[in-house]
């Protein structure tokens, strides 16, 4: 993770990763655990958040051609919690509500990935066109 | 040591394979690969994973996982999935995979003892054969 940058913006620290190979995917998978167990989440928390952000930079780096993922610790008050912003500059989802039902992928995937990610966090924020690319917000909070 | 760096034991007409505590893509494609071929060069009846140490399983480990399952029973073996841990079994309940036809155990001894008693119908995935 030589290449990631620490920033420390206003209230919350902030971090980013680049996706752009396979080794980003473990990369990123181990910056986001090590940002769980320091923002205090528990074990099935961690777990959540840590599957949901694989499924989502999968998706980045296999579908959108790759892109970054940024780690923004958020504290109290009123709440702790970690948000997860993974973006690309790829074609876009090109059908959204279909992209988010279990089972409907266009490669040879489960198609899980997308609907899944969604149930594992508190908040989900998805933007997407062709022009702009594709960005996923996630949020988890603490307790 | 295996090409995938996953260690694969054999006990008596068992494969026992222990995982680490990830499972990235790379190493998971090679060693469904190189466990199909172990099955089939010992004749094996039987393969437990211990996934005691992975802390993840996401949509692509499970497909990998499943795939696996599939593979050795058509080479005749049944598979054991070892010592999920409880996050990681509520995480993939709610990404909505429930490892079909995947056989599992509290534990690696569990699955040994599982696997000495005859199968039973119900976890009989697609009509593999009871020995
Ligand atoms: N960042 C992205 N850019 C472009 N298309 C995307 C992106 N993320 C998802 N998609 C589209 O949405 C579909 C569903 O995504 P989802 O992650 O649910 O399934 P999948 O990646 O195909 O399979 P898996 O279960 O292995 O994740 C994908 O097949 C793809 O067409
Ligand atoms: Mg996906």
């Amino acid at each position: 993770m030589s290449d990631s940058r620490v920033a420390t913006a206003g209230e919350g620290r902030v971090s980013s990763l680049p996706i752009r190979a396979e080794d980003d995917l473990l990369a990123a998978r181990h910056a986001v655990r090590a940002a769980t167990l320091e923002a205090g989440f528990g074990l099935v928390a961690q777990t959540k958040l840590v599957t949901a952000a694989s499924e989502l930079v999968r998706n980045c780096y296999v579908h959108g051609g790759g892109g970054k993922l940024v780690i923004e610790h958020l504290v109290p008050p009123p709440r702790a919690g970690l948000r997860l912003t993974i973006s690309d500059q790829g074609p876009g989802i090109g059908d959204l509500e279909a992209a988010l039902t279990d089972g409907y992928s266009t490669g040879a995937g489960l198609g899980h990935g997308l609907g899944g990610a969604r149930r594992l966090v508190d908040e989900f924020h998805l933007d997407t066109s062709p022009e702009r690319g594709t960005t996923v917000v996630i949020t988890r909070w603490v307790n | 040591m295996s090409a995938s760096e996953i260690p694969i034991l054999r006990l008596g007409t068992v494969l026992l394979a222990g995982l680490g505590s990830e499972l990235d893509d790379k190493t998971a494609v090679l060693f469904a690969d190189e466990l199909s071929r172990q099955v089939a060069d010992t004749g094996a009846r039987a393969v437990v994973l211990d996934i005691t140490k992975l802390d993840v399983i996401d949509s692509f480990a499970a497909r990998i996982l499943v795939e696996i399952a599939t593979m050795a029973r058509l080479l005749g073996a049944r598979v054991v999935l070892a010592g999920m841990r409880y996050p990681v079994a509520i995480t993939l309940v709610e990404l909505g995979l429930g490892l079909p036809g995947v056989l599992t155990a509290l534990s690696v001894e569990h699955a040994l003892k599982k696997l000495s008693t005859p199968e039973s119908p119900r976890e009989r995935p697609g009509g593999s054969r009871v020995r």
